[in-house]
């Protein structure tokens, strides 16, 4: 599929600007989006599908002017698991990101240049809000689905407490409804290492050196995170890249390669400012927030799918398990599943066929069961 | 685990007095509920709430494919999350004698559900005594089919041994039904019974 193109919605224009959760107005807001396949006629086919910290509208397909795939394109497509030939699937870049969608690298319209850190805090609802708005706008009333991993998986437990009643069906994949301390711990880590880089210059790097070392560092630090002890073993080993050893700093051991090109490659298509603003996103959200666990999903009616796998250490299966545990209280229709997988956090987006066959069956039993 | 399938007619009678036992639109969690065959039948012929709970990764994709919700957890530890009496029945159909600990499970469900259904095979059943006293082996028969050395059941007892524990730990046993040859057993219960199933109160 080479005919994917991203395309923009814009709304909350001055005086009409969207109220964040924090208290502070924002507009005009842009959102970046991508569709896949066709809505039917009675408008019930649609899913809506939220990427990870580091993801965009580019879930599936290709663009013409490259040919990078969409980050879940093992997953949705035409006769995929997610089958864009009978859904239609939305994917939007989140509040905040980079890739199209209104962000700290955005032009703010009453200083005309870039907001850096005069960009508000935002929160997981008010990246839900605006997904709500671009859902409206697409004249959908009821989502028969949202799925996303990670903290795509935050923004689909999102929709189950702030829009219930729009959704049929949801599946937050790995994630968490708070993050713990080590999770936020991490995540400080990879702020703090691009706060410190000199060209950070308090956000305002625009138009010179970004602050590339620091944020290839945070990004390296993730990839950790995003991998399994195993996953590691059988991916590097302790192999060296020239097949020796020579005793120096530098990227000897695959391992380090490996890093230090995700390091290096991630500088090229994201926005350091957006790394801080999205990380503090995803460490302020907790939908319990000293709630009971039964009260959280009260009175949900939506079907829910939670899945998480063994080897993911970040998000561990325990983390999902409490998110079952309050279904469960709540008496929501919920299904769990527990995959085998050795690549850690990662497998949400590589462990595909498992992963896939049941959102696949799970999607049918939604759609089919009115 | 092993589930019912409802198209072995062996099972029918098993079906029946579950179908029987439970009332319509009642909430209902079946412990180790296999490919969901019998939540499915359930749901179709009593319109349950059905939850499901199994450990089998393939059991679990064919209750998705069915439309059943079903938690992928061990079932020694899957009640602990649920307030007393908030269920109408939890059923322990074949599951009951696979438990690492049920005295625990079997507990749990009496506090969790106003109603628990326990089947199992009846380890003293005619085929099983001589097998044992004649054939001096661990009896292998059709309703324990595996060999010692490759078998999901850890706990061997009889009907007997359930109805004195039942009587010890104060367990109303409401009805009970035995089975063989998928017909009801009156007669001598413990040597000719292959399957025991109780409806449990507490």
């Amino acid at each position: 599929m080479h005919n994917i193109k991203t395309k923009q919605f814009t709304f909350a224009l001055p005086p009409n600007e969207l109220m964040l959760e924090l208290g502070k107005k924002l507009g005009p807001i842009t959102i970046a989006y991508e569709t896949y396949g066709k809505l039917n006629k009675e408008k019930t086919n649609a899913i809506l599908v939220t990427h990870a910290l580091s993801g965009d509208a580019h879930a599936s397909g290709n663009h013409e002017e490259d040919d990078i795939a969409g980050w879940w394109d093992k997953l949705i497509g035409p006769g995929k698991f997610i089958d864009t030939n009978k859904y239609f699937v939305i994917c939007s870049n989140i509040l905040g990101g980079c890739k199209g969608s209104t962000g700290p690298a955005s032009i703010n319209p009453n200083t005309k240049k870039e907001y850096a850190t005069d960009f508000p805090i935002i929160s997981i609802g008010d990246i839900v809000n605006v997904q709500k708005e671009l859902v409206n706008n697409l004249n959908i009333d009821k989502l028969l689905s949202v799925i996303g991993g990670s903290m795509g998986g935050m923004q689909v437990l999102q929709w189950m407490v702030a829009y219930p009643e729009k959704i049929k069906s949801a599946i937050p994949v790995a994630t968490t409804m708070k993050h713990t301390p080590q999770q936020i711990a991490f995540n400080e880590v990879g702020r703090q290492a691009i706060i410190s880089d000199p060209n950070w210059k308090k956000g305002r790097y625009y138009g010179s050196k970004i602050p590339a070392k620091g944020l290839a560092l945070a990004r390296m630090i993730g990839h950790i995170t995003y991998m399994s002890d195993d996953s590691m073993k059988i991916k590097f080993g302790r192999r060296f890249k020239l097949n020796k050893e020579n005793y120096k700093f530098g990227a000897e051991f695959e391992v380090e390669g490996y890093l230090h090109y995700r390091g290096d490659s991630f500088v090229k298509r994201f926005d350091p400012n957006s790394y801080l603003y999205i990380t503090k996103a995803m460490d302020y959200f907790n939908i319990v927030n000293g709630k009971r666990l039964g009260s959280i999903f009260k009175g949900l009616k939506a079907k829910v799918l939670v899945i998480s796998f063994k080897s993911d250490w970040l998000y561990p299966s325990q983390q999902s398990q409490k998110i079952v545990k309050a279904c469960k209280l709540a008496r929501v229709k919920t299904t769990y599943c527990d995959i085998s997988s050795s690549y850690g956090h990662d497998a949400f987006l590589l462990e595909v066929k498992e992963e896939g066959q049941i959102i696949k069956h799970f999607l049918n039993s939604v759609l089919n069961n009115d | 685990m092993k589930g019912i399938t409802i198209n072995n007619p062996e099972n029918l009678i098993e079906c029946k007095t579950i179908l029987n036992w439970i009332n319509e639109e009642s909430s209902v969690l079946d412990l180790g509920c296999g490919d969901g065959e019998l939540l499915s039948l359930l749901i179709k012929k009593k319109r349950v709430q059905a939850q499901g709970i199994e450990i089998n990764q393939q059991a679990i994709q064919k209750c998705i494919i069915k439309g059943l919700n079903v938690f992928q957890e061990d079932i020694d530890s899957g009640l602990s999350d649920y307030p007393e009496k908030s269920l109408d029945y939890v059923i322990l159909n074949q599951t009951f004698q696979q438990v690492k600990k049920p005295a625990f499970v079997l507990e749990e469900a009496l506090r969790v559900s106003s109603k628990t259904i326990v089947g199992f095979p009846n380890f003293l059943h005619l085929s099983s005594r001589l097998k044992m006293c004649f054939g001096g082996k661990v009896p292998v028969t059709k309703s324990l089919p595996y060999k010692w050395f490759d078998t999901p059941n850890l706990h061997f007892f009889s009907i007997a041994d359930f109805k004195e524990y039942c009587k010890i730990k104060g367990i109303n046993i409401e009805e009970t039904v035995v089975i063989s040859k998928n017909k009801k057993v009156r007669v001598f219960p413990n040597i000719f019974g292959e399957i025991g199933l109780f409806l449990l109160s507490k």
